[in-house]
């Protein structure tokens, strides 16, 4: 009976926490206007906003996209055998390197920006592609060396050991065992990866100057700029670019809880 | 393993040798690209901000390679500045106002969550979409729900008889702060929440039990076993709110642009606009190198006591 009551207090916290989610939906199945006349249930909902957010928003979905994958390509690339060594091999540089990622933490992006902003202009990488998924990896880099280690530090030496008896070298071990057997925390690193990098703002707005190139991060934020003409396109595309994080909820759900806490001992 | 059997004791110690030399050469390239990403995301940006608060970095800069030498007089400029003040001040009290709501809500609702009835695994991690979706897409959200005219939020104290006329959330300079702080509390509670829980997790059994024994229930547990124990991870939690919350921009921007009238621009909405809007670029590396020096004082504190956590 207690254990029920429990359940039904959970579900109302819930209902209030994710309010703000259910209403970005509802706000995007209203008809077209600059105004919010939304009831609390979308009676008659309609898809306008969400064309219209396709039209308007669909090649910056895309870029987003793109730049999200380099983003979780690279940074597992770099960070993987990073976070092997700092887990298994014994060294004080391993902890020069921990306090290094640490010290990272603190570094606010427009320091990253203010910077990469004038090493891009003169060598030509602001408003590209590549530009924006070296800066994201600002972000998916040390977070992934971090989550990685940490699963890493689980594995017994003997493993590899019994490898390298068979006369693999280090890198070979690495590749033919230490990643398989790797393969849930490479996932996790990479969907938060993924993620960090789909959410980025501050570096869509900083490291482009014209429309080229535009994450939908940047769309959202130049129809919040002027007067809101048409708040379901607005919503739809926020739907649009929630996706993600709804289906890394879903999919990956144990997983996010591990990340979130491998990810604070930064 | 069959192979290795029939070399003799003395050719596997020769190969041994050998390996090992060129072994030390294959870790070093197991560390070498992240430390050159490390270097170049992170600590070149550092010493550039260093030299460009010190010097004539402006939008003219880029086009004839030329940034004088100023010495400190960024620094200078910007403290004087008369939205420095006031900057200064909304950050502390965004920072402080968003991680002390966050805080007690998050262990709040970590201590609800410990109590096991059904549904409560899925509840919770349900509870950690407000931290995983794009800030952007969060500030759009609640600019449409706060929207004075025709926000759900007005239209409800309205039709709650709460409020008689509609409450410029985040129109007027005077509850514009407040509303920004709430939205980064909702956004940091799901953050909490999963950290306390985990520390809660850790805390053994066994000592509620004996507790029970002395008469520790309810609160009595709380304040002599429970917080006792949470101590070394709430110093975690507070001190990474810390570190991340003074830097916060995505949310202000999207918001209210540190409008209106300035009242929520904070050090670094102000940085943002010095380097990007009035290309200062001096100005603003100025500005985010005052961020980064806050951060660092803090950061000793956090370093302190994270330091048992990173050994674990």
């Amino acid at each position: 009976m207690r254990r029920t009551a429990y359940t039904v207090i959970g579900i109302v916290i819930l209902a209030v926490m994710l309010f703000p989610v259910y209403w970005m939906v509802n706000a995007s199945l209203q008809p077209s206007g600059n105004t919010l006349t939304a009831g609390f249930l979308p009676l008659h909902p309609t898809f306008t906003g969400y064309k219209r957010a396709l039209d308007e928003q669909g090649g910056n979905l895309v870029t987003s996209m793109i730049i999200a994958a380099g983003t979780v390509v690279l940074s597992l690339a770099i960070a993987t055998p990073c976070a092997y060594a700092l887990s298994q091999f014994r060294s004080r540089w391993v902890s020069i390197g921990l306090l290094a990622i640490l010290i990272s933490q603190m570094i606010p992006g427009i320091v990253i920006a203010n910077a990469l902003y004038t090493a891009y202009e003169r060598i030509g990488l602001l408003n590209s592609i590549p530009g924006l998924i070296v800066a994201n990896c600002s972000s998916g880099i040390p977070f992934a060396i971090l989550i990685l280690r940490s699963f890493m530090m689980s594995l017994p030496p003997s493993l590899v050991e019994a490898a390298r008896v068979d006369g693999a070298g280090l890198f070979r071990a690495f590749v033919a065992i230490v990643l398989p057997i790797s393969k849930n925390s490479l996932i996790t690193a990479g969907l938060f990866s993924f993620l960090f990098s789909w959410s980025d703002f501050l570096f869509a707005l900083t490291l482009t100057t014209k429309g080229g190139v535009r994450p939908v991060t940047l769309g959202i934020y130049q129809y919040l700029g002027t007067q809101v003409q048409n708040w379901n396109a607005v919503m739809a595309t926020a739907v649009l670019s929630a996706i993600p994080a709804i289906v890394l909820l879903v999919v990956a759900q144990k997983y996010i809880a591990a990340g979130a806490i491998g990810g604070a001992v930064k | 393993m069959v192979a290795l059997t029939r070399t003799t004791v003395a050719g596997r110690e020769r190969v041994r040798g050998r390996r090992r030399r060129g072994e030390d050469l294959t870790k070093l390239l197991f560390v070498l690209p992240a430390a050159v990403a490390m270097v170049a995301l992170f600590g070149y940006p550092v010493v550039k901000n260093l030299l460009m608060s010190l010097q004539d970095y402006t939008l003219k800069t880029f086009f004839t390679g030329a940034a004088p030498w100023v010495g400190l007089q960024n620094y200078s400029t910007v403290v004087h500045d008369k939205l420095f003040a006031d900057a200064m001040l909304n950050t502390a009290l965004f920072t402080v106002g968003s991680i002390a709501f966050q805080f007690v809500i998050g262990l709040g609702l970590a201590l609800f969550f410990r109590n096991r009835f059904p549904l409560g695994g899925l509840l919770r991690s349900l509870l950690l979409l407000p931290w995983l979706l794009p800030l952007i897409v969060s500030s759009a959200t609640w600019r449409s729900i706060l929207e004075q005219d025709s926000g759900i939020l007005n239209r409800t104290l309205m039709g709650l008889h709460i409020v008689d006329d509609p409450v410029p959330w985040l129109n007027s300079p005077s509850v514009a702060l407040i509303a920004v702080i709430g939205v980064n509390i909702w956004i940091g509670i799901p953050f909490n929440v999963t950290l306390l829980y985990s520390g809660l997790s850790e805390i053994p059994d066994e000592l509620y039990e004996a507790g029970q024994l002395d008469g520790a229930t309810g609160w009595r547990a709380f304040v002599h076993i429970t917080w006792p124990n949470l101590r070394s991870v709430a110093g975690v939690v507070l001190m990474l709110g810390v570190v991340y919350t003074i830097k916060v921009l995505d949310i202000i921007l999207g918001l209210t642009g540190g409008g209106p009238a300035n009242a929520t621009q904070t050090l670094a909405t102000q940085s943002y606009e010095k380097s990007f809007v009035d290309f200062k670029f001096g100005q603003g590396a100025a500005l985010s190198n005052i961020l980064i020096a806050i951060s660092f004082v803090f950061a000793i504190f956090y370093l302190r006591s994270t330091r048992r956590a990173v050994d674990e």
